[in-house]
C-alpha cells in the first residue's frame, strides 16, 4: 500500500490552558471521503483548520503530500475550503467569485472563463454567472462555494459543515451532489459535520471525535454496526445500551446476566471473558415483536409509548430488565399504549461496546 | 394617551434640533444689511460677497485646503489604525483604542493650547501643515469609529476563504478586506472632513490669519459686524453637508444590499 496522503503524526493544539487536540494520528489516503463526526467543541473544526493552515499545531507534524506543511500558509496549501457560511466574496459577481483562485493562479483570461463556466454548470448555476451571491438562495451560494472551491482542481477539499445552515430536503440533495462529485473527480475530502447521517450517507470512512481524541474510525457500516464505544454507540444514531455481567464463554454464544436477572444472548467474540462487566448495544430497528425461533433473546413488557413517523413507528417497550426503543414497520400499528408485548432480536444484533 | 405622548415629545425633539437651522437659513437671502427678521426682500447679494469679498473668498479656499488635506490624512491614518486594532497588531490594543477616540471628548481648549505651545516649538504653527495636523487629530476618532464598524462586518472566513483559495495576505486585504471596508473608509472621510469644515477653537489657536478657515472668518464676523453674509455661509455649510450626508446614506445603502443574505 503506498503511503497515504494526509497524515497527523501525533498532533497537539493548545489555545492557551485548553488543550484542544490530543496526541492525534490520523491517515487520510488520496481519494477517499473522510468524515469527522462529533459533537460541537470536540476538535473536529480545529483539524480541518490545522489542514487548512489557520491554526499551527502546537506539536507533532502534519504530512500533506509527503510536505511537512505545519507551518506553511493557507494560501500556498492549495486546497479548496467550503465553510457552512459560505464565505462568498459579496462584492463580486458569482462568476468573479469562482475565477477568484484562477486569478490567484495567473491562469489566462480566456482559458479562466472556460473553466468557470465549466465549475457553473457543473453545480447547474451556469445560468447565475452576472448575479451578486445576495441575489441567491442559500443553496445556491453554497453551491458557488462548492464550484469556487474545486475550479483550481485542489489537492485536497476541505468542508466544514457546508450543509449545516440549509434546510433538510436541501441538505440531502446536496449530500447526494457532492457525493457524486467526489466519484466523478476522484476527489480527496475532508468533511466535518456533526450530523450523523450525513457522515453515514457520504463518507468512506468516518472518524469520531470526543474531548480531541478519535473515539473509532472505519468505515460507515463499521461504526454503526460495531461502535467500540459507548460515546459512538450513543453518538451514531439511537441506540439501546444495555448493562451487564458476562456469565458464560461459550464457543458460538456468550451468556450475560442483567442487572434484575434477565440473559442476554449474543455471539460470541475476541476479547469477551466471565465476569467482566459489559455494555451492549442494540439499535431500535433490529429489534422485533414477534417472536420466532431464530431470535434468542426475549422480553416481554408493556408499551409506554407509541409514536408514528410516517415511516416507522417508535415504540417505547418496559420491561423488567430493561426499557427499549423498538422502531417497527407500519404493520405493528395496532400496538398501543399499556398493550402486552415482548422485543426479541437475535443474538447477532446484539453488540458489545465494552 | 402615552403614544400622543411619544410623538409630542418627539416632534418637540426634532424641532429642538432643526429650528436653529430654519431661522438662519432664510437670512442669508436678504436683501437688508442686518442679520434680523423681518427680511425685507430677496436678494442674492450676500452670496455674491461671500465669493467676491477677498477675506470670505480666501476663508473659503482655506476651509477646502485644510478640509481636504485633513480628509486625506485622517482617512489614511485612521483606516489604519482601525486596521491594526482589529488584527491586534500591537499589545494593550484596547487601550489604543480608547487612546483613538480621547480627542472627541478632551476639551478643544485644552487641545488648542496643547497643540498651539507644541506647535510653536515644532515651527509649524501658523502654517497650513499645522492647521491640518490640529484638525486632522480631531477627526481622526470619527475614521477610526466608522472603519472599526466596517471592519466588524466583515465575516472573517470570507477573508480566510480568500486565502485558502491562493491569496497571499497583502492580496486578501487589497481585493476583499478594503472593498468590503468602503463604506467605513468613505463615512469616515466625510465625517473627517465635516469636522474640519465646522472646527474653530483649534483654529482660533493654531492658525495665523493666512489660514483663517470659513467657521473661523464666521466667528470672527458675528464678534465684529454681523452681517448676513453669515446666514450665506452657514446655508452653504448646510446644503454641503446634507449632500455629503446623502452620499454616505447611499453608498451604505448599496454595500449593505449587496452584502445581505436572503435566508
Amino acid at each position: 500500500m503506498s503511503d497515504p496522503y494526509i497524515l497527523f503524526q501525533n498532533v497537539s493544539k493548545s489555545f492557551g490552558p485548553l488543550t484542544v487536540i490530543k496526541d492525534l494520528d490520523l491517515a487520510i489516503d488520496k481519494g477517499e471521503f473522510v468524515s469527522l463526526l462529533g459533537p460541537s467543541g470536540s476538535g473536529k473544526t480545529t483539524i480541518l483548520m490545522m489542514l487548512a493552515g489557520f491554526e499551527n499545531p502546537t506539536s507533532g507534524a502534519v504530512i500533506v503530500g509527503g510536505q511537512h506543511v505545519e507551518k506553511l500558509p493557507p494560501h500556498k496549501r492549495n486546497m479548496g475550503v467550503v465553510f457552512q457560511s459560505y464565505a462568498l466574496f459579496p462584492h463580486m459577481t458569482v462568476a468573479e467569485n469562482v475565477a477568484f483562485p484562477l486569478n490567484m493562479r495567473g491562469v489566462a483570461k480566456p482559458d479562466s472563463a472556460a473553466r468557470v463556466q465549466r465549475a457553473l454548470d457543473m453545480v447547474q448555476l451556469g445560468a447565475y454567472k452576472e448575479r451578486k451571491p445576495s441575489q441567491l438562495s442559500g443553496g445556491q451560494q453554497q453551491r458557488v462555494a462548492l464550484a469556487r472551491a474545486l475550479v483550481f482542481e485542489p489537492a485536497v477539499v476541505l468542508m466544514d459543515e457546508p450543509l449545516g445552515a440549509l434546510d433538510k430536503q436541501l441538505r440531502e440533495q446536496m449530500q447526494l451532489d457532492i457525493r457524486d462529485l467526489h466519484k466523478r473527480l476522484g476527489l480527496t475530502i475532508v468533511f466535518v459535520t456533526h450530523d450523523q447521517s450525513e457522515a453515514l450517507t457520504m463518507s468512506d470512512r468516518i472518524a469520531v471525535f470526543n474531548h480531541g481524541k478519535i473515539e473509532q474510525i472505519g468505515k460507515p457500516s463499521d461504526i454503526y454496526d460495531h461502535p467500540k464505544t459507548r460515546f459512538v454507540a450513543e453518538f451514531i444514531g439511537e441506540t439501546n445500551l444495555v448493562e451487564g455481567t458476562i456469565t458464560k464463554v461459550g464457543k458460538d454464544r456468550t451468556t450475560i446476566t442483567l442487572k434484575q436477572g434477565g440473559k442476554l444472548v449474543v455471539d460470541t467474540r475476541p476479547g469477551l471473558e466471565a465476569g467482566a462487566a459489559a455494555t451492549i448495544s442494540i439499535r431500535p430497528e433490529r429489534i422485533h415483536f414477534d417472536r420466532t425461533a431464530e431470535r434468542e433473546n426475549d422480553f416481554p413488557g408493556t408499551v409506554l409509548d407509541r409514536v408514528y413517523h410516517g415511516d416507522h413507528i417508535r415504540v417505547v417497550l418496559e420491561t423488567r430488565d430493561q426499557r427499549f426503543i423498538v422502531k417497527t414497520d407500519r404493520r405493528m400499528a395496532v400496538l398501543d399504549e399499556g398493550d402486552k408485548a415482548s422485543a426479541s432480536f437475535t443474538a447477532n444484533a446484539c453488540w458489545v461496546v465494552g | 394617551m402615552f403614544k400622543a405622548a411619544r410623538i409630542l415629545f418627539g416632534i418637540m425633539v426634532v424641532s429642538f434640533l432643526i429650528a436653529p437651522l430654519l431661522v438662519i437659513l432664510p437670512l442669508g437671502f436678504t436683501d437688508s444689511i442686518f442679520l434680523s427678521y423681518p427680511i425685507p426682500g430677496f436678494s442674492w447679494r450676500w452670496f455674491h460677497e461671500l465669493f467676491t469679498a477677498d477675506a470670505w473668498r480666501r476663508s473659503i479656499i482655506n476651509s477646502l485646503i485644510v478640509g481636504s488635506g485633513t480628509t486625506i490624512l485622517a482617512t489614511v491614518l485612521g483606516t489604519l489604525a482601525a486596521l491594526g486594532l482589529r488584527d491586534r497588531l500591537v499589545p494593550f490594543s484596547g487601550f489604543f483604542k480608547t487612546a483613538f477616540l480621547l480627542p472627541m471628548v478632551v476639551p478643544a481648549v485644552v487641545l488648542g493650547v496643547g497643540m498651539q505651545i507644541l506647535f510653536v516649538k515644532l515651527g509649524v504653527a501658523y502654517t497650513y501643515p499645522g492647521v491640518i495636523i490640529a484638525h486632522t487629530v480631531l477627526a481622526i476618532p470619527f475614521v477610526v469609529v466608522n472603519v472599526s464598524a466596517s471592519l466588524d462586518g466583515i465575516d472573517r472566513r470570507i477573508e480566510r476563504a480568500a486565502a485558502s483559495l491562493g491569496a497571499p495576505p497583502h492580496v486578501v486585504f487589497q481585493k476583499v478586506t478594503l472593498p468590503l471596508a468602503i463604506p467605513g473608509v468613505l463615512s469616515g472621510a466625510v465625517f473627517a472632513f465635516a469636522t474640519s469644515l465646522d472646527e474653530v477653537v483649534l483654529t482660533l489657536f493654531v492658525a495665523g490669519p493666512n489660514q483663517r478657515t470659513l467657521a473661523r472668518q464666521m466667528f470672527s464676523t458675528i464678534r465684529e459686524n454681523i452681517s448676513p453674509a453669515i446666514a450665506s455661509a452657514a446655508f452653504l455649510f448646510i446644503t454641503g453637508t446634507i449632500i455629503l450626508a446623502l452620499i454616505t446614506v447611499y453608498v451604505r445603502s448599496q454595500t449593505q444590499r449587496s452584502a445581505r443574505r436572503p435566508n
